[in-house]
């Protein structure tokens, strides 16, 4: 090798490993930015064709009046937040439903933990009880909504009973699971420690299931939704359901679409709550953000 | 004389045996541990040697035979007894802090004062600086440093270890021993620790009692005479702690054999 090749390498060497920490740091974060980019890119694409071929479908080819179009949907969106639906504002609908279905929500998941956990670590109350909770389980939940309304009216009892029922199986299950999964060793420890049994339930069992119970609150909430919904929808005097229910009885399908939007969004943000909370809960799991990507 | 710490009289545990048999882990256990005494018990893997942790820590109740701590039948758990388990027992959504805390806390100590304690152990255990770390954030042997914490918070007076290092890599595990040993001498607390390997036996230990294999009984009981304080390193390599091994393992040897023989018919 020359002497100016050698030199060559020495200068062009350093040149390669130039990149100083700054740098490499703004690269993976373009890179990052351009990769997100690229997803809701594609995404909105995937909305615009799917939107576009039915509005353009609907225009040409099919009745609208049985399957509606994008634009009619709009129309209608547009006309309950300004003007109002045929029962009051649309707020108070929208108000009416979560309120019926976080009320369902909040009492059905506290009754389910608590049944949950305790028969998860009762193994003689678990036996006793297994066949009847199977029986429960069984039942077509949903048809409880028409009883309901005979039992308690058209208010808003008949609704957040059928949320209830709904959302106390979905998270008495993981619950149970739950606490039956916590590890023997972790409870032996803690009796050694000193714990009593009730502390033993509350600083061990409890946090321990967190991780099914917050699980289960996702679909939890989902049944809860649809609980209220139906509830609404066999009698009541406001909600979304009852929407829903009238926009079919007047032949109006932009109408049910636009209620199932409505729905749609509210779950989602409510979604996202759970998340929130998931995550401020169960901060102490290894993440797997930590893992990350060679940069 | 007064009653030993710890005095196990024909201690005897069964347990429902797979097939609807029973299945005897330990049988006439014989042997006393005194105050601030360090023992050790060796014996094949398998044979038993936790069984006789979880009857002394009255996790599980003796079947047949006596168990005494303090002169005293076991039932339930005893007063002033820490156990560190083979396995991770720190609570994983607790932060270092807040895990040693915990005996403290169940014990009804206010939470302050708790953390008091519990940040004195953590800094004794060489944790200092990691009090807010989740244990998922920690190595393996500074998780056995919070258990050890953990169990010295309550300053007990009779600890029981169930092969707490076997986990760790080879280095981790005689810098833990050393720890142990650093840690054990602040106090004056009875050990009986449970391992398989002869040598963390005898390089801990006042005592090292050896056991049969399944079902498990004493068969040796050794008085170790090496000097404390102890380097667990360099103790290894004296003259006088090869002539222990030597002897202790005479006796261990046909016991791991029988083992060994025991779980090649299994088996076949």
């Amino acid at each position: 090798m020359s002497l100016e090749t050698m030199d060559k390498i020495a200068v062009t060497v350093p040149e390669v490993e130039a990149e100083t920490e700054d740098q490499i740091l703004a690269r993976v974060k373009a890179e990052h930015r351009k990769s997100t980019l690229r997803v809701w890119g594609l995404r909105a694409a995937l909305v615009a064709v799917w939107l576009g071929s039915w509005e353009l479908v609907a225009s040409v080819w099919i009745d609208p009046f049985f399957y509606s179009k994008p634009s009619l949907i709009w129309d209608r969106l547009v006309e309950w937040f300004t003007e109002g639906t045929q029962f009051g504002s649309i707020w108070l609908q929208i108000f009416t439903t979560v309120q019926e279905a976080v009320l369902g929500f909040v009492i059905g998941t506290v009754a389910g933990v608590v049944l949950g956990t305790l028969l998860g670590r009762s193994r003689y109350w678990a036996d006793v009880l297994a066949p009847f909770i199977k029986a429960l389980n069984a039942v077509p939940r949903i048809v409880l909504a028409s009883l309901f309304i005979i039992w308690f009216g058209l208010g808003l009892e008949s609704k957040v009973a059928t949320v209830v029922v709904l959302v106390f199986f979905a998270v008495f299950f993981n619950a149970f699971t739950g606490a039956r999964e916590v590890d023997g060793n972790v409870i032996d420890n803690a009796r050694i420690l000193g714990a009593s049994k009730r502390q033993i339930l509350g600083s061990i069992v409890l946090p321990s299931a967190t991780t099914w119970i917050l699980s289960s609150l996702h679909t939890a909430f989902g049944f809860a939704l649809i609980g209220a919904v139906v509830g609404e929808y066999a009698g009541a005097s406001k909600g979304l359901g009852l929407l829903i229910s009238n926009a079919q009885g007047t032949f109006d399908a932009a109408g049910i679409y636009a209620g199932m939007i409505i729905i749609t969004v509210v779950a989602l943000i409510a979604e996202w709550l759970i998340g929130v909370a998931e995550n401020r809960l169960l901060k102490w799991r290894p993440s797997q953000a930590q893992s990350g990507h060679g940069v | 004389m007064s009653n030993p710490l710890i005095e196990l009289r024909g201690a005897t545990k069964r347990f429902p045996g797979t097939g609807g048999g029973i299945h005897t882990a330990v049988r006439n256990i014989d042997f006393t541990v005194a105050a601030g005494e360090f023992v050790a018990v060796v014996g094949p893997t398998g044979c038993g040697k936790s069984t006789t942790l979880s009857l002394v820590s009255g996790l599980e109740p003796t079947s047949a035979g006596r168990t005494l701590v303090r002169g005293k039948d076991v039932d339930g758990i005893p007063d002033g007894i820490g156990y560190m388990f083979q396995q991770d027992a720190v609570l994983p959504w607790r932060s270092v802090l807040d895990n040693v805390a915990l005996g403290p806390r169940f014990r009804g100590v206010p939470k302050a004062q708790a953390k008091a304690e519990a940040a004195e152990w953590v800094r004794i255990v060489g944790l200092a600086g990691f009090e807010d770390y989740y244990p998922h954030q920690l190595s393996g042997g500074m998780r056995k440093r919070v258990a050890l914490a953990q169990t010295l918070v309550n300053e007990p007076e009779i600890i029981l270890m169930d092969e707490p290092f076997s986990a760790l890599d080879v280095q981790t595990r005689q810098l833990m021993q050393d720890e142990l040993l650093r840690v054990w001498a602040g106090t004056d607390a009875a050990v009986i620790f449970v391992t398989h390997d002869l040598e963390e036996a005898i390089a801990l230990a006042d005592r090292v009692v050896v056991m049969t294999a399944s079902p498990a009984t004493v068969c040796g009981d050794f008085r170790v005479t090496l000097e404390r304080p102890r380097n667990v390193e360099e103790v290894r390599l004296t003259e006088e702690f090869r002539d222990l091994y030597k002897e202790i393992w005479e006796t261990l040897r046909d016991q791991v054999e029988a083992a060994r023989t025991k779980g090649a018919t299994r088996v076949a």
